[in-house]
């Protein structure tokens, strides 16, 4: 390369971070060069998006030194990394949806003309950098109107405008289109040839090697890898992430299914009324339930635990005959949910771990609406043992729990109900991996004990490795339905983005 | 210094434990500050320890406490009841309105007005649960409404029971001679036995029912309540219906004791010092949080701030809103710095560990 003899643009040495009892980084050292595409990767948990606050200065490391041109610096704030060029394009993007992309761009640096905005230069000096982002709207476009990933490429062109040489991506495709990802592709190769650096952080491995000149892969908070250009290929990144064999990982007792236990026919759910669901599950399956986002698997799970009742439909599990229209009614059918959203809906986070898991159960073991004391401290008791759930004790503060104990305290909720159908929605999501591990093992056993588990989920290996069969949903209805042997990446995402049932309309 | 090895734990206190955790050091700091005002009025005033002084404080308190305990529950599910003062008025003049002027009998007012506010917080409930409005809106028409109904019933004219009632005034006003029934040692005002009751049984239902761990779950997160399978909008319309009746019954006491309702200040701005005593008393108006023996020390210290203000300093009577609107805010000030510095404490505990 034609830098080699100037020091790196970037330089991390031995950066550490440690919050709530987890070390989430743990002694990382990386560099980048100028006009590269250093791709970071890893599973949920492992890291990235802590390295990534730390270097755009919404974090602060407990350890460890940042060199930017051969020089150390400390940030303590986000305008710091910007002032040496670092901005961090968010998952969710930060813009203001009522203002103009121009307005956007230059948002807290307007220029002024006898001290109010001068909307014109404003305008004309945002072309610049729309255009460097291959962005076709006009600079007065609401930034609300625009499709999701045309906003994000005012958010790469609000970089550029602050002469940013590194970009930070956090999973910048996560809810784009295809087509938009491509266009995406497009824009941060143009960055590179501008000699601007990228880091980019995704899980979807084909983008990797599509686009990455390196790659460097984290796992639990520590470096495990780094892959140069030639050695990019998805095996070789995957076993730097899981740092085993992923077939292993994935570990399922072989067992015939049993009886139906659960069957919904015509289920409309308030968010898709047009769309009709109708499946069964039998006891002892374990079925992924996958789809992109917003394509309804997150409603039809909180329809089917009676959160948001269905609109029509019939069921049969339990004693119910149509589906639940209430938590309670879920409940008492033996259907209980662990929520996507655990910190939102699933724990009480000012909460000990007793308290948390013993809450739906104290239904049951009241003494005439008096708490049974003796059978809420046996419930925590069995479940803290069951699930290994590692707090200081069983009155530790379910808040400063690492997530993946966060998880089990949710899932502990329901398991000394002793559920016949057990919904899981992203179950492993911001959990590190031994926890996934663990997590993945219980579903075998609790399958083994003749639960009905359907989960969602966006990481397909977690679907493919995991599940008996596959539901994939499209807009809000069943797309289709994979068997274990015919299970595969490609054959979910026809079925996700409806490409498949495209195949078949045109075929007939 | 020594460097700790042990994973940061901050457990749920329970027992001997609870005293030294941070609810409960919010009881002892609300606790410190009655006892400072208390020292501070007795030596400043020999009237204030005088027996006749001391049995209306706690006669005051017990009025003021059994409207605090409403509040807190109210506070407990993340809402507010504004509607308490007015909702006093309306029972305070209701119920020698119906004894007096139309000449209903004892039993079937008492139960008319209590059925009244028990009405009344169901109607709150259910706009604030079914209807979705919000507890302020809504209690805030009820503050309106109550004291205009009260008004408009009454001709705005003032109501009490004149000489008559004697045996049914006796519940606020009698003094039980438990300490020996001479006039100079302390007899025991019976509205205080009502609130040690009240207080008692809050505090079991609070603490050890399922709907008080319900209650208690649901204002710390409404939404995982639900996911929980906790009927949210029932346990939100008992706490309303617990703090209208109880409103009902501090009304009803409060005019019982002072045999003179004047409906257009009667109760006035009580809603204010009931939710500053369950505020004090370490309620968070966030919700999910909440202790009966610090609601009831809050209203003590109102009802004896108040107290010293009249005896220490007549002539600042005037200004008695603001010096207790300053008091307060020291006091929750002070609570929000320590639980700062605790905080604190512990982040730089964690950076010591991590190095």
């Amino acid at each position: 390369m034609s830098h080699e003899s100037l020091p790196p643009l970037l330089e991390v040495r031995g950066i550490s971070k440690q919050f709530s009892g987890v070390q989430a980084l743990d002694n990382v050292s990386l560099t980048l060069s100028r006009g590269e595409v250093l791709a970071i990767v890893g599973e949920n948990g492992a890291g990235k998006s802590t390295l990534m606050r730390i270097l755009a200065g919404v974090a602060q490391p407990t350890a460890g030194s940042i060199i930017v041109d051969g020089t150390p610096v400390e940030f303590t704030s986000v305008a710091q990394a910007l002032k040496q060029g670092i901005s961090l394009i968010h998952q969710e993007l930060n813009l203001a949806d009522n203002l103009s992309v121009a307005a956007n761009i230059f948002l807290g640096r307007e220029a002024l003309r006898f001290g109010t905005i001068d909307q014109k230069r404003i305008d004309g000096e945002s072309q610049a950098y729309i255009d460097a982002v291959g962005l076709d709207v006009p600079p007065q476009t609401i930034v609300g109107t625009l499709p999701i990933g045309k906003q994000q490429l005012v958010e790469i062109a609000k970089a550029l405008s602050t002469n940013a040489r590194i970009i930070i991506m956090d999973e910048p495709t996560s809810s784009l289109s295809e087509h938009e990802s491509q266009k995406l592709f497009d824009v941060v190769r143009g960055l590179r040839s501008r000699g601007v650096s990228v880091l980019y952080i995704s899980h979807r491995l084909h983008e990797i090697e599509l686009l990455a000149d390196r790659v460097v892969v984290l796992r639990d908070g520590k470096l495990s890898g780094e892959l140069p250009h030639a050695r990019i290929e998805r095996a070789n990144i995957v076993r730097l992430m899981v740092g085993r064999d992923v077939s292993r990982f994935y570990q399922r007792t072989p067992h015939a299914p049993g009886d139906v236990v659960a069957t919904f026919n015509d289920i409309r759910t308030t968010k898709f009324p047009h769309r009709t669901v109708s499946f069964e599950l039998r006891a002892g399956e374990i079925v992924g339930l996958a789809g992109l986002i917003g394509a309804g698997r997150s409603e039809l799970l909180t329809t089917l635990f009676g959160v948001t009742p269905a609109v029509s439909g019939t069921a049969a599990i339990g004693d119910l005959r149509q589906p639940p229209r209430t938590v309670r009614e879920a409940i008492a059918a033996g259907i209980m949910l662990a929520p996507e959203d655990r910190r939102r809906a699933g724990l009480f986070l000012p909460m000990s771990v007793k308290r948390n898991l013993s809450l739906p159960s104290l239904r049951r073991d009241q003494r005439r609406g008096f708490l049974n004391r003796a059978a809420e401290n046996r419930v925590s008791a069995e479940m803290i043992a069951l699930l290994r759930i590692k707090s200081a004790s069983e009155r530790q503060i379910v808040r400063y729990l690492s997530g993946g104990n966060q998880q089990k305290v949710v899932l502990g909720k329901w398991l000394c109900l002793e559920p016949n159908l057990l919904l899981l929605d992203e179950p492993t999501r911001g959990i590190d991996v031994g926890s996934k591990e663990e997590i993945y093992k219980l579903m075998d056993q609790l399958a083994a004990r003749g639960v009905a588990i359907l989960f969602a989920s966006s990481e397909l290996e977690e679907v493919i490795g995991l599940s008996d069969r596959v539901l994939v949903m499209h807009e809000g209805r069943l797309s289709g339905e994979l068997g274990r042997a015919k299970l595969g990446e490609e054959a979910i995402m026809q079925l996700a983005t409806g490409s498949a049932d495209l195949q078949e309309r045109i075929g007939a | 210094m020594t460097n700790e090895t042990k994973p940061p734990t901050v457990v749920q206190p329970s027992g001997v434990e609870r005293i030294f955790s941070p609810q409960g050091a919010k009881i002892w700091g609300i606790f410190g500050l009655l006892v400072a005002i208390c020292l501070y009025t007795a030596f400043s005033s020999d009237r204030f320890l005088r027996v006749g002084n001391l049995e209306n404080l706690v006669h005051r308190t017990a009025l003021f406490g059994i409207l605090s305990i409403g509040a807190a529950f109210v506070i407990i599910t993340g809402g507010i009841d504004l509607s308490i003062g007015s909702l006093v008025c309306l029972v305070g003049v209701l119920l020698p309105y119906l004894l007096v002027k139309h000449g209903w009998s004892t039993p079937a007012a008492v139960v008319a007005v209590l059925g009244l506010s028990v009405v009344i917080g169901v109607i709150h409930g259910l706009l604030i649960t079914k209807m979705r409005l919000q507890p302020f809106v809504v209690t805030l028409c009820g503050l309106l409404l109550y004291r205009g109904i009260a008004r408009g019933i009454t001709g705005d004219q003032s109501q009490g029971f004149g000489l008559g009632y004697k045996s049914l005034r006796a519940i606020a006003t009698s003094r039980l001679p438990i300490f020996g029934s001479s006039a100079d040692v302390f007899h025991l005002p019976a509205t205080t036995l009502i609130l040690i009751i009240l207080a008692i049984v809050a505090a079991i239902f609070l603490n050890k029912t399922i709907f008080g761990r319900y209650l208690l779950a649901m204002g710390n997160n409404p939404e995982a309540a639900k996911y929980s399978g906790i009927n949210v909008d029932r346990t939100t319309l008992l706490a309303y219906v617990i703090c209208s009746t109880l409103a009902g019954l501090g009304g009803m006491l409060f005019v019982l004791d002072i045999n003179a309702a004047q409906p257009s200040d009667f109760g006035s701005f009580y809603e204010l010092y009931a939710i500053a005593a369950a505020v004090l008393g370490g309620c968070s108006l966030r919700g999910g949080e909440g202790s009966i023996i610090g609601v009831v020390i809050g209203a003590a210290v109102m009802v004896v701030l108040s107290n010293a203000i009249n005896l220490v300093h007549p002539k600042y009577q005037n200004v008695e809103f603001a010096i207790i609107g300053g008091v307060i805010l020291l006091g929750v000030l002070a609570d929000e710095l320590a639980r700062r510095l605790v905080a604190s404490r512990r982040e730089t505990a964690r950076h010591t560990r991590s190095k």
